[in-house]
């Protein structure tokens, strides 16, 4: 029998009949047709349409339910909505704050939304966030060597931070089970103390002129400003070019597919041979790779070193942000822009409005609440569209409305 | 039991009932009488409509033409509630107990009365409850303790939980939907029991089954549905069924309306000796498993039998590397794949048709597309390595096989669960096909699916065999088994207890393997060494 025996394909090819590859190639010299490539545009146009309905109602019902504390705190509104607009939009210095802003909410809500992608919940990023900022700092001060090769050790070494902190949960989810939401919120106070310590009095880092940091890194080797006279720098560029990786990576990678089918059926991603706890493992260490590159970001752009409450919170915030965006990575700009105008709008709104910086707090809370009730929004409006037609009518109504599809898993 | 009163009107008259859906005519102008205090069963393959006749009877379903009378009188159900205080009680094939609460929380669950708001503040009797689910199980012999937590219930126990929640209600007329198809063969007998004291305290009862013994056992009257029509009946009670040859007679009758053909009559399958493909030997889990000895040729199709949950899921389990094997081999095409991963399997040419397709066959909130490229990501043309991934070349995957499958609507953008069940079989059938595979493992590949569908799964079955691959069929369907098998195998408590050739396929045969039941040691060869022989015989 052995003699017999045929020979296997070459691994890490699929396998594919020959006849259905034939009708690939087939499919493959017909051109597109004019009526093909409309149909086609027109879907996309109508997918696009209704996630910016379903963001727009999202922001909107969230703003909405803000409106009693905003008045509970005795606020003015035309003034106080006067005031965030100029404090976000309205001046060349304004903008470039938002945008300063905008630039960890985005990479950091590309982290929360990757691991949603997987279908685990990285709730982490802000302890990731937090180590790779502490490695690119310290990796900033110690380090001699010429300006260009440091901006890219301590933006590598912010991802590998980042990474390692998300390490432990994911091994320990991958081979043992262990939740990930529980294990990345220890880690997040792992991280806050160790960076703590770090920077200490007595810490091995803490730079001898400023207590609770560590040394400067040279100008140099900063993220030099894009923008003269204010402070927007060129992470920008890198958060927009960590969008596009994240979702080339995601849409038009094996990996990424591998992901996501992992996200939204295991069981699936098991049967057909993905290795779960390698997808896993993957996840979460990307994801953490982000959220450290987020803190690396802010390091190098904005302060310059690295101290021990460098973070406002980001890695919290980018949870809204992530599932305002519905988990797309391109729609993320949009919701990074919308969360960072609160923040930056909210200095002005307290100055002069007398409207508590916590409002923003508020607004993020209830967005993510929002984005949990999708679902049932979705199943409402279905119901109230269908009205007297019979249920079985129209099977594609349901379809093109994006779901928070992590928040349940 | 033959002495029907004729002048007491039926329990249940059905005139003409008539139900589509979109394009399936699930009932075709259906008449039904079932007598008072009767059993009567209801005959069909999957899909024949006898869940959808029920459904309506029982008001989930609106029929869109026809009558219901109860006891002689028309009734018109809006909705369950209104059955059910009707007098008739339903129970699903699936359970539907909560597991943490005990039996007579169970049994209360949603039937209080009065208005909600009474409902919240009035205090739970839970006592009186426990005093009355007591006397109903002692008076029909149920022997089901009140206070016991379900989730510590044999399923046997729990079935008649639900037969109990039924009665609970007062129902005079009982439907059960399959209520053995979970049960062991001892918790079915003492079902079968408990359904006659039922009927001699004057309950009247439907039962839906595709089982025969369970029929020729309970039933005083059957009604066979095909293609959602009635094709027959047959009165039942008064008969010598204890003689074999009027019971076989009956039978084989039964299954010739059910089918709609003769016994294992098959067209064009002339037996074509393929090389052999999957050789598997003394494969054991150590758990509950094997050892089990199966040869699959090429140009075959082995159908593996047994009721459910004897050792069909842990099979295709660890023929697909999701499970450990402590012992034996598997070899495919000679090699001997049984430390491979489930990757490597794939690629050494094993196919999978999930036997559940929700859990591992696709991923409903994904698109056609993603669910077509499953297993279809590495390599050409679908990706040029680890950083790119052909979105255009997955799209013409989906669009040949949505057009070589017939899968509805022909849209490869749309999300999976928009898709009917049957469609989504084609389409996960079509993807598995494509894998040009030596070895289909097909687990129940046409479950739950319509008439259509199910033909057409076979069809693509039927081809794939010709092509010489191998193929491999988990299935509870005896009549698909008879329609497409070359083979069958019997399995009991994780190991082969008999097997047949096509030739050789009887329904009594199959069924006491697969019950185990009155030893009958002598036709078939219980042991897995006497396979050997007969497998070289074939």
């Amino acid at each position: 029998m052995s003699s017999k025996r045929p020979a296997l394909p070459r691994r890490g090819t699929a396998r594919l009949d020959p006849i259905i590859a034939e009708a690939l190639d087939a499919r493959n010299t017909t051109p597109l047709t004019l009526g093909a490539f409309a149909a086609l545009t027109r879907d996309r146009a109508r997918t696009l349409g209704a996630r910016a309905l379903v963001f727009v109602l999202t922001l909107g019902a969230s703003m909405l339910c803000a409106l009693p504390f905003l008045l509970l705190s005795g606020a003015d509104l035309g003034v106080t909505a006067r005031a965030f607009f100029i404090g976000s939009l309205g001046s060349q210095f304004a903008l470039a704050e938002t945008l300063v802003q905008m630039i960890p909410l985005l990479i950091a809500g590309l982290a929360v939304a990757f691991s949603f992608h997987g279908g685990l919940f990285n709730i982490g990023v802000e302890g990731q966030l937090i180590f790779g900022g502490l490695v690119a700092g310290v990796i900033g001060a110690k380090l001699d060597v010429s300006p260009a090769l440091l901006t890219f050790l301590c933006l590598s070494g912010g991802i590998a931070g980042g990474a390692f902190a998300a390490l432990i949960p994911a091994l320990l989810k991958a081979y043992r089970g262990v939740h990930e939401v529980v294990t990345t919120i220890m880690i997040n106070f792992v991280a806050v103390y160790v960076a703590l310590y770090a920077v200490s009095p007595k810490g091995p880092f803490v730079s001898a002129s400023q207590p609770s940091a560590t040394d400067k890194i040279p100008r140099d080797a900063r993220l030099s400003v894009i923008w003269e006279g204010t402070r927007l720098h060129s992470g920008l560029i890198v958060a927009v070019a960590a969008m596009i990786g994240v979702w080339w990576l995601l849409y038009r990678t094996p990996l990424g597919f591998r992901i996501r089918l992992m996200g939204a059926n295991p069981g699936a991603a098991l049967a057909s041979g993905v290795s779960v706890a390698r997808m896993t493992n993957s996840t979460l260490l990307i994801s953490g790779g982000l959220g450290g590159l987020a803190g690396a970001v802010q390091v190098l752009g904005v302060y310059g070193r690295f101290f021990d409450a460098f973070s406002a919170g980001y890695g919290y915030d980018a949870i809204a942000v992530a599932l305002l965006a519905a988990l797309s990575p391109i729609a993320m700009i949009v919701s990074a822009f919308f969360f960072a105008m609160l923040d930056s709008g909210a200095v002005q709104m307290q100055a002069v409005a007398g409207i508590s910086r916590e409002m923003v707090g508020v607004v993020s809370g209830l967005v993510v609440a929002f984005v949990a009730i999708q679902p049932a929004i979705v199943h409402l409006s279905g119901r109230i569209q269908r009205g007297n037609r019979p249920p079985e009518a129209d099977p594609s109504s349901t379809q093109s409305l994006p779901l928070a599809s992590g928040e349940n898993r | 039991m033959s002495l029907e009163p004729p002048l007491c009107p039926a329990a249940i008259r059905l005139t003409g009932i008539d139900k589509r859906f979109g394009a399936v005519h699930a009932n075709r102008a259906i008449d039904l009488t079932v007598q008072s205090g009767s059993i009567h069963g209801l005959l069909g393959e999957n899909g024949a409509g006898k869940s959808t006749l029920m459904k309506i009877l029982f008001g989930m379903i609106h029929a869109d033409a026809g009558m219901i009378e109860i006891d002689g009188a028309p009734v018109t159900f809006r909705s369950s509630a209104e059955a059910l205080g009707a007098g008739i009680g339903m129970v699903q094939q699936h359970f539907s107990l909560i597991g943490a609460f005990s039996v007579t929380e169970n049994l209360i669950m949603g039937r209080a009365t009065g208005s909600l708001a009474m409902r919240m503040v009035r205090r739970l009797d839970l006592p009186r409850a426990a005093r009355r689910a007591q006397e109903l199980s002692d008076c029909f012999g149920f022997g089901i303790d009140p206070f016991a937590r379900v989730s510590t219930l044999s399923v046997g126990a729990r079935q008649k939980v639900e037969i109990l929640k039924a009665l609970w209600g007062g129902a005079r007329t009982l439907v059960l939907d399959e209520p053995t198809a979970a049960l062991s063969p001892p918790e079915a007998e003492e079902l079968y029991a408990l359904l006659d004291r039922l009927r001699a305290e004057g309950t009247t009862i439907v039962l839906i089954s595709h089982k025969m013994p369970e029929i020729m056992r309970l039933c005083d009257r059957v009604t066979v549905l095909r293609d959602g029509a009635v094709v027959g009946e047959a009165e039942l009670s008064g008969k010598d069924l204890a003689r074999p040859a009027v019971r076989q007679l009956i039978e084989a009758h039964l299954v010739q309306m059910m089918i709609g053909r003769g016994n294992p009559e098959l067209p064009q399958r002339a037996p074509k000796e393929g090389p052999l493909i999957l050789d598997v030997r003394g494969l054991t889990d150590g758990v509950q498993f094997g050892p089990l000895d199966l040869k699959v040729h090429g140009s075959e199709i082995v159908a593996v039998v047994g009721v459910e949950g004897n050792g069909q899921s842990e099979l295709v389990d660890l023929l697909m590397g999701l499970r450990k094997a402590t012992d034996g081999l598997i070899a495919i095409d000679g090699h001997n794949v049984i430390d491979w991963s489930t990757q490597r399997r794939l690629d050494a040419g094993i196919a999978h048709i999930a036997e559940d397709r929700h859990a591992t066959g696709v991923a409903d909130g994904m698109s056609l597309i993603d669910n077509a490229s499953i297993g279809f990501v590495d390599g050409k043309p679908f990706s040029t390595g680890p950083w790119f991934l052909s979105l255009r070349q997955r799209r013409l995957l989906t669009e040949t096989l949505i057009e070589r499958h017939q899968v509805r609507p022909p849209a490869a953008d749309i999300p999976m669960a928009s898709l009917s069940g049957g469609n989504q079989q084609k389409l996960v059938v079509g993807r598995e096909l494509a894998r040009a595979p030596r070895l289909l493992i097909a687990a129940q590949p046409t479950r739950g699916l319509d008439v259509g569908s199910t033909s057409a799964v076979h069809r693509a079955l039927l081809d794939l065999r010709a092509g010489g691959s191998a193929i491999l069929l988990p299935s509870l369907d005896l009549a698909e088994v008879f329609a497409i098998a070359d083979r069958l195998v019997v399995l009991r408590k994780g190991q082969i207890v008999g097997r047949m050739t096509a030739a050789q396929f009887e329904i009594d045969q199959i069924g006491r393997w697969m019950s185990g039941s009155q030893g009958d040691p002598a036709p078939g060869p219980p042991c897995p060494d006497a396979p050997k022989q007969m497998d070289t015989a074939l």
